[in-house]
């Protein structure tokens, strides 16, 4: 069914096809009309979840992992801070394989305090074990979070996946929205190891120093294993309901001398950048990441690559550029972009392809002499 | 492309006239965004949003700079705030008064929303409803089909005197 | 630190003096809030902060979490208020305050240490550094400017929002009772606490101006109605404060160590109290509220009003 909406309301959207049993939630600016939109569908009688309005993020993740570990479907949404204060426990939502999934909306960290578009706060979660995808319109988050569910419960993941958005700038437009009957293609859940009073065991209890390391491997094997399924899942959505989604959105890679790599909405806006770029005869490409855990094996051989960081790792470097240079032992010129919501344009992108140089770093906003 | 920065005030429905706008265009078989710029929520400051409208796919999230058209739903909000930066040589300003305006090298349009409203007693704590009418008179500028205008309203709005006062601003406002 | 086992007696009689040397406290002209600040039209947070940081004066540090207050302060490069304002974490204010008021009390110097909250940063996500603030005797003044949901995030439920109260996440009305924060408060056993009203400048004033007498935590609770929040048109703000406190909903007393002393306009209240829907009537967040509800919030109110005239009256 078509219609329009913003992306917040989008990922609601899709919540309410998979109908968790518990969604356990705490407001936060830019991600509050997620969970108000749940809030009126559970009231309404139109999602028969179960809506706990919790008194803190920490322990909204911790309300998921009890209501998870029941066997039944969670999810939760937060931004920025929100994010962080749960820190410890998202952490354990992964150690626990616990299959919940969250929206996360992309927001700075203060202080000062700032509402608007960045990505360290969900960067700041990549060692957790959380599988990672960023999206950057309207329907891409409805359809991720979809599939994201499908990917956390398949028995060989059971991992939680966490769905990013930018805030503001994707959080609260309007783009058009297709919605689907989500029908089978999500299963019913089956968590393996759900509490069962008939089978009685203990749970993430003390455990030596002969054993740890081996629960540790198991996620990082079952984070390997998810690249195979999130390809199939991702296949399966396209026969379906015809929209392809891969571990990057590449525009115009082919035959690119130079690729732009970015996430979210600036990921997208690129390509307007590499359409100028083209005009002019330089041949650009724009590789929008997708999933950032797992982290894919980019095709960036031979290619010059402008990163594009919309968050930073004080004392080392943009996240991305750093992963990417561990992937490919390549330089790349590593932009620092639209922090706190700094305004970036397409004009912008396309003067950092036009003024690159290989091998250095480039604030926007603060160097000059780029 | 074509883009239009709507300026008004928190709580008077600026945003919502830019998801209605969008909406009327999607109908119309285009593809449209919308998109506000927040600052924390605040009733009576001045804010402005965007909307985009294209034959093909909108890819572009980053402000409008050079709009194609200008609406001022508050026309108070022109003393602190620059309507007109960035607006196209040549492009269209529709301000919400019950009096002509004149913008030198642009054209220049006006239609009373609020006077509208008022005789409709559309009017939302406090504030006349100056979203759904000036969808009316953006119809009458060939922005967005009568027909589309009409279905997005009924699909936001229950009142049906909304689309009233879109009709009466088609009326009221010059083509 | 303080030697508890003198404070009690050299706390009473230090304070004994000061009362008598502030009978009648007159309200000082000078304003620490300046010209444009970015609150909503009726506002009843910085109406409370103008009289709270007039009873303070300027030897005084705010520290602020994530609330309504921060967005009011204005964005930088300016700062609305003229007093130091401290911005911290949601869940941290007393905790930052503690350390806060530990360092300056070190230092020999007297500032005044004002956490400033809202009611989500007070019952919900604040209650945990709040409680360890006041079980450790930490001398600050930690006020709650209750508008009874999430201002700042747009009107999200909270532990303060009444029974039967619509908010964006209870769009047919909250099921659970409100929290009684300053029963939590009581059982911490503070020096003083005391509940005020923004409708109510005077004895929100003179209540401040106590508190910040005595060393060791203390607490205000302020009723804060809130235009858009509780959806009435923005003029009628200290109206709706004052229908709160005639209709007993919200109650004006005071605890010096543990003895209740009832404010007068509460007192009269009790005695002629007016009908609760006269309160709940003008505001959209209780539009098409169940009669039943508006039953159980009458009966809450009477059982709270006479458990707190029985502990006035208890020796």
């Amino acid at each position: 069914m078509k219609k329009i909406s913003t992306g917040n309301k989008a990922v609601a959207e899709a919540v309410k096809q998979l109908v968790p049993a518990v969604v356990a939630a705490y407001p936060i600016t830019p991600q509050t009309e997620i969970v108000e939109q749940i809030a009126e569908f559970v009231s309404s009688g139109e999602l028969k979840s179960r809506y706990i309005a919790v008194e803190s993020e920490h322990s909204a993740m911790a309300a998921c992992i009890g209501a998870s570990i029941t066997g039944v479907r969670t999810f939760t949404a937060t931004s920025s801070h929100g994010l962080l204060y749960m820190h410890e426990m998202t952490n354990w939502a992964a150690g626990a394989r616990l299959p919940i999934v969250m929206a996360n909306v992309n927001r700075s960290l203060g202080p000062g305090w700032n509402i608007w578009a960045e990505h360290t706060d969900a960067l700041q979660e990549r060692d957790t074990g959380w599988l990672q995808v960023y999206v950057s319109t309207v329907q891409e988050a409805y359809d991720a979070t979809i599939m994201a569910f499908r990917i956390a419960e398949h028995n060989d993941v059971l991992l939680p996946v966490m769905v990013n958005l930018d805030g503001f700038l994707l959080s609260h437009i309007m783009q058009p929205l297709d919605t689907v009957d989500v029908g089978d293609f999500v299963p019913p859940i089956h968590l393996p190891h759900a509490i069962d009073v008939k089978n009685p065991t203990g749970y993430g209890g003390l455990t030596g120093p002969d054993q740890q390391f081996k629960f540790r491997w198991d996620i990082e094997r079952s984070i390997r294993d998810s690249v195979k399924f999130i390809e199939a899942t991702e296949k399966e959505f396209a026969k379906r309901f015809g929209r392809k989604y891969g571990f990057t959105e590449d525009y115009q890679c082919t035959d690119a001398d130079v690729i732009i790599v970015a996430m979210g909405t600036l990921g997208k806006e690129a390509e307007v950048a590499v359409d100028l770029l083209r005009k002019e005869g330089i041949r650009a490409g724009s590789m929008r990441l997708r999933w950032l855990r797992p982290f894919p094996k980019l095709d960036l051989k031979g290619k010059q690559v402008v990163v594009i960081d919309r968050d930073y790792s004080f004392g080392r470097g943009g996240i991305l550029a750093t992963e990417i240079m561990a992937q490919t032992k390549e330089d790349v010129f590593s932009v620092i972009a639209g922090l706190g919501g700094q305004e970036v344009t397409y004009e912008d992108v396309a003067g950092f392809v036009r003024k690159r140089r290989m091998g250095e770093e480039f604030w926007f906003g603060v160097n000059t002499n780029v | 492309m074509f883009e239009i920065r709507i300026h008004s005030r928190g709580g008077q429905g600026g945003v919502t006239a830019a998801r209605l706008l969008a909406l009327a265009a999607i109908h119309d078989g285009k593809y449209a965004t919308a998109a506000p710029f927040y600052g924390a929520e605040r009733r009576g400051a001045p804010i402005v949003s965007f909307v985009r409208i294209d034959d093909r796919p909108i890819r572009i999230y980053s402000q409008i700079k050079k709009p194609d058209m200008v609406i001022v739903l508050d026309a108070s909000v022109m003393d602190v705030v620059d309507v007109l930066q960035g607006l196209k040589a040549g492009g269209r300003v529709l301000v919400n008064s019950a009096h002509p305006r004149e913008f030198k090298g642009f054209v220049s349009g006006h239609v009373d929303l609020t006077g509208i409203a008022l005789k409709e007693n559309l009017v939302v704590a406090g504030s006349p409803i100056l979203n759904t009418p000036v969808i009316g008179a953006l119809a009458k500028q060939g922005i967005v089909s009568v027909d589309s205008a009409k279905k997005a309203i009924r699909e936001m709005f229950s009142d049906e005197r909304n689309v009233k006062v879109a009709e009466t601003a088609y009326e009221e406002m010059s083509a | 630190m303080i030697d508890p086992r003198s404070h009690d007696s050299v706390h009473r009689s230090f304070h004994n003096h000061l009362q008598e040397l502030n009978t009648i406290p007159e309200i000082p002209k000078e304003e620490f809030i300046l010209k444009c600040t970015s609150a909503c039209a009726g506002c009843s947070d910085s109406l409370a902060l103008r009289y709270v940081l007039k009873a303070a004066g300027p030897d005084t540090v705010l520290v602020v979490p994530a609330c309504c207050t921060s967005v009011i302060q204005g964005i930088y490069p300016n700062t609305a208020f003229n007093v130091p304002v401290y911005n911290i974490a949601f869940a941290s204010a007393a905790a930052c305050a503690s350390g806060m008021s530990n360092a300056f009390r070190a230092a020999g110097k007297k500032t005044n240490v004002i956490a400033y909250a809202g009611d989500g940063g007070t019952l919900d996500i604040g209650i945990q550094a709040m409680s360890g603030a006041f079980e450790r005797g930490t001398d600050f003044l930690y006020i709650c400017y209750d508008n009874e949901a999430y201002g700042n995030t747009g009107m999200q439920r909270s532990g303060g929002t009444p029974l039967g109260a619509r908010t964006t996440t209870t769009p047919t009305g909250k099921t659970d009772n409100k929290k009684d924060i300053d029963a939590i408060i009581a059982a911490h056993d503070p020096p003083y606490q005391a509940t005020a009203c923004a409708a109510y400048p005077q004895d929100l004033f003179k209540k401040v101006a106590k508190a910040l007498t005595f060393r060791g935590p203390t607490f205000i609770h302020i009723l804060a109605p809130c235009p858009p929040g509780w959806r009435y048109s923005t003029e009628k703000s200290v109206e709706m404060g004052k229908l709160a406190v005639k209709s007993g909903m919200w109650v004006l007393y005071e605890r010096e160590y543990g003895k209740l002393t009832i404010g007068a306009q509460s007192k009269a209240a009790i005695k002629k109290p007016i009908p609760l829907e006269d309160y709940l009537a003008p505001q959209g967040r209780f539009k098409g509220i169940d009669p039943k509800t508006v039953e159980i919030l009458k009966q809450r109110i009477a059982k709270n009003l006479a458990k707190l005239t029985a502990e006035e009256a208890a020796p």
